[in-house]
């Protein structure tokens, strides 16, 4: 066996000796417009540091479900990488923050100027006793409602600066008797639907009781909570036949060729409108989810530093570049969201995202559950779960139930 | 008598020693530690090997979960479909070629390559293929079965296949009356109709290989056997179900256990098809296994299941080795 340990030890030691001016960045960007924004950060970071060679280890998969699997693996193996792509708040702390996989990046913070350029209310959500771990890159907002405006016109249907919920079930119907189809949905990954009962919980029960949700003083079978339920409960009758086949960009491709009216869903799906020649304001339109005007629903992505990484000092370059404005204007323009820091040029970005600014700047920002930052990851998948069965079943009483006992379970419910 | 040297003198326990150490470490410890876990309070990324009180709270949490208990139902459920599917055409095609047609080896090749595929790669091709928008369904238009069907005043056919979340024969009625307590159970048991195209994909992969085991036994059975029977006055169809088939028990037997235990441990097909299915209605244990170690961080519950998994497997392997060690000493 020592022969074997010694073997191990030099084979490694020979592979480590090779890795002197490199940086490893995990992210689970792939797609087009994603790894394009990513590569700009790259780029940026090449163009200053030329003989860094720079390893992207990209694992396809939304929303990081095919990359943290393997992310998770190699932090237990204690084999991590230097950077690696997280969101804000419950996933960062309890996954990373916690367990000591990262580390502080206060100093970065300080000599940035950074406390002054991010808001105070996020750098709170990425810090862990006044010392943040994470340098975020981007905002998405998750409760948008979009909508295909050539189905609506051909309707005499016209959408003011926001809608109702009462309002949006009564154009639900009267597309319906044309027999058109009023709600759009891609839920072969479960996440997509629960973006849409996230988004009808906030508008449902309101920001604060939102919040409450994830420290235990609203309970999920809240009388209004039970509400919300049903409410997305009757939006569920109004989705595409083929939903469960199609994954949520479909969903929007449905949207995009007026098959659908009505689409729920994270901003990410403007790059997907973008992409398809698919004009704002001409070919679509959108309003906040019905009920949730002047809140953002959050959804980050930043990097961290690794505990012990494997070369520090490139990847504090790599962060503080992260943060400059330039790269984050360039990056977000990209990737279809708006800037982590405060003064980017608002100027550069489209009708929309010039929107979904004025909403961030001006109005409250929670957490999404969805994508991990409001519970912990045992709560997101028992969520995902408990989702999966209320969709085919519709028991709005076996669903607040599972939902009350494992929020207990997971350790923030009451 | 000169003394062996030791090295010699032990030769065969030295030979088998690198195997057994790596084989109680890899093997039997890695199983000894996930029970370990199974047993902890581990649910996050963070270590906490602190047992959990009670001790089995985490299998008792396990199977009260509806998707638990979907995953089991859909393994039993899959598990005869496919079996009964994949030996039932295997037997079929292995008899048709056994009868010397022309092009034999043709054939024979034609139905063993789905075997050499990987399941990843059947399951992409027959997702597609069972896309209720893009697939087999546009034949029915197609071919003009649902003009025909709509000229009857009846609905088109366009079954939903994988996304189809109807279970049907549900059998919970008849469990509550057999068994009172049965209010347990959290899902309907029946047949989930998504579960079908999964086990004619699965089918599809490995008919072959079946086939190929039942060539080599029909191979095995000498012609003065089938001339025997011919000249007592047996038919056709008699030769078969009375004399060959029964003659072909050993390799029945031995298809079944390989092709049990590829569906107990099915995960990539269905992973790559339909993944968890809506309701759960093609969930299996791996799948489940997958996403609670890996997703949910729940490392204790994802053990746990995955213990079940082991003597699941162990209930069906270990009594046929058991078997065939008697059968090779006597």
């Amino acid at each position: 066996m020592r022969i074997f340990l010694i073997a191990f030890i030099l084979l490694f030691s020979a592979c480590q000796s090779e890795t002197n001016k490199q940086i490893e960045v995990f992210s689970w960007w792939t797609s087009g417009s994603e790894a394009a924004a990513l590569e700009s950060v790259i780029n940026a970071y090449q163009s200053r540091y030329p003989d860094v060679e720079v390893i992207n280890a990209s694992i396809a998969g939304g929303g990081g479900s095919a990359a943290r699997p393997v992310l998770q693996t190699r932090l237990i193996g204690g084999n991590p990488p230097d950077t690696w792509q997280t969101h804000h708040g419950a996933e960062l702390m309890g996954q990373y923050i916690n367990p000591g996989f990262t580390s502080s990046l206060k100093d970065l913070y300080e000599s940035e100027g950074w406390y002054d350029l991010f808001s105070p209310s996020l750098i709170d959500m990425i810090s862990k006793d006044g010392h943040p771990h994470l340098v975020v890159l981007n905002l998405h907002r998750s409760n948008t409602l979009w909508f295909n405006k050539h189905v609506l016109s051909e309707h005499q249907i016209s959408i003011g600066e926001s809608l109702s919920i009462e309002e949006l079930f009564q154009i639900a119907e009267q597309l319906e008797n044309a027999e058109v189809t009023p709600m759009c949905m891609g839920d072969s990954g479960i996440w997509a639907t629960g973006i849409m009962f996230e988004n009808t919980l906030l508008g449902t029960i309101g920001a604060d009781r939102y919040k409450g949700l994830w420290n235990g003083t609203t309970t999920f079978n809240d009388p209004d909570v039970m509400e919300a339920i049903r409410v997305y409960s009757q939006l569920l009758d109004y989705l595409n036949d083929d939903h469960a086949a199609l994954s949520w960009d479909q969903g929007a491709d449905k949207l995009v060729q007026g098959k659908c009216t009505f689409y729920s869903m994270g901003d990410w799906a403007y790059g997907e409108f973008i992409r398809d020649g698919f004009k704002e304001n001409i070919d679509f339109g959108w309003v906040a989810h019905p009920g949730t005007d002047g809140i953002h629903l959050m959804v980050t992505d930043g990097f961290t530093l690794a505990h012990n990484a494997p070369h520090r000092q490139e990847t504090m370059d790599m962060l503080q570049i992260m943060g400059e404005r330039e790269v984050q204007e360039d990056f977000n323009l990209l990737k279809g969201s708006i800037c982590a820091r405060n003064d980017c040029d608002r100027s550069r970005f489209g009708p929309y995202l010039q929107w979904a600014i004025d909403q961030y700047e001006y109005g409250v920002s929670v957490p999404t559950v969805i994508h991990g930052s409001a519970a912990p990851a045992d709560f997101q998948q028992a969520l995902n779960d408990a989702l999966t069965d209320f969709v085919v079943r519709r028991d709005k009483d076996v669903f607040a139930e599972t939902l009350v006992r494992e929020a207990r379970a997971s350790g923030f419910g009451p | 008598m000169i003394k062996q040297h030791w090295l010699v003198q032990h030769k065969g326990a030295l030979i088998l020693l690198p195997s057994l150490i790596l084989t109680t470490i890899f093997i039997y410890g890695f199983i000894g530690s996930s029970f370990f876990f199974s047993l902890t309070n581990w649910r996050t990324l963070a270590i906490d090997l602190s047992l959990r009180d009670p001790l089995w709270q985490t299998y008792a949490d396990m199977f009260t979960m509806p998707r638990f208990q979907a995953d089991l139902r859909n393994t039993f459920v899959f598990t005869l479909l496919f079996i009964g599917l994949a030996t039932g055409i295997g037997l079929g095609l292995a008899i048709l070629l056994d009868r010397q047609i022309s092009q034999k080896g043709w054939f024979r090749n034609t139905f063993l390559f789905p075997y050499a595929l990987s399941f990843i790669v059947t399951g992409v091709v027959w997702r597609w293929i069972f896309n209720p928008e893009t697939g087999i369904n546009l034949f029915f238009n197609f071919l003009g079965i649902n003009r025909a069907l709509e000229a009857a005043g009846m609905d088109p056919l366009s079954p939903g296949w994988t996304t189809d979340p109807t279970i049907v024969f549900s059998v919970n009625q008849l469990l509550y009356h057999l068994w009172p307590d049965g209010r347990v159970l959290q899902i309907e048991w029946g047949i989930p109709v998504a579960l079908i195209p999964i086990a004619i994909a699965a089918t599809w992969q490995l008919s072959g290989f079946v086939m190929a085991m039942y060539l080599g036994g029909l191979g095995g059975i000498s012609s003065q056997i089938r001339d025997a029977a011919q000249i007592d006055g047996a038919g056709e169809i008699r030769l078969y179900s009375s004399v060959i088939i029964p003659m072909l028990n050993p390799i029945t037997i031995s298809t079944i256990i390989i092709l049990l235990h590829v569906s107990l441990k099915i995960f990539d097909l269905v992973f790559a098809m339909s993944g968890v299915g809506p309701g759960f209605a093609t969930d299996v244990p791996a799948i489940f296994v997958f996403e609670m170690m890996f997703k949910a961080a729940r490392y204790n519950l994802g053990s746990a299941a995955s213990i079940v998994m082991l003597v699941a497997s162990s209930v069906v392997i270990v009594p046929y080795l058991i078997h065939t060690f008697k059968t090779r000493e006597s």
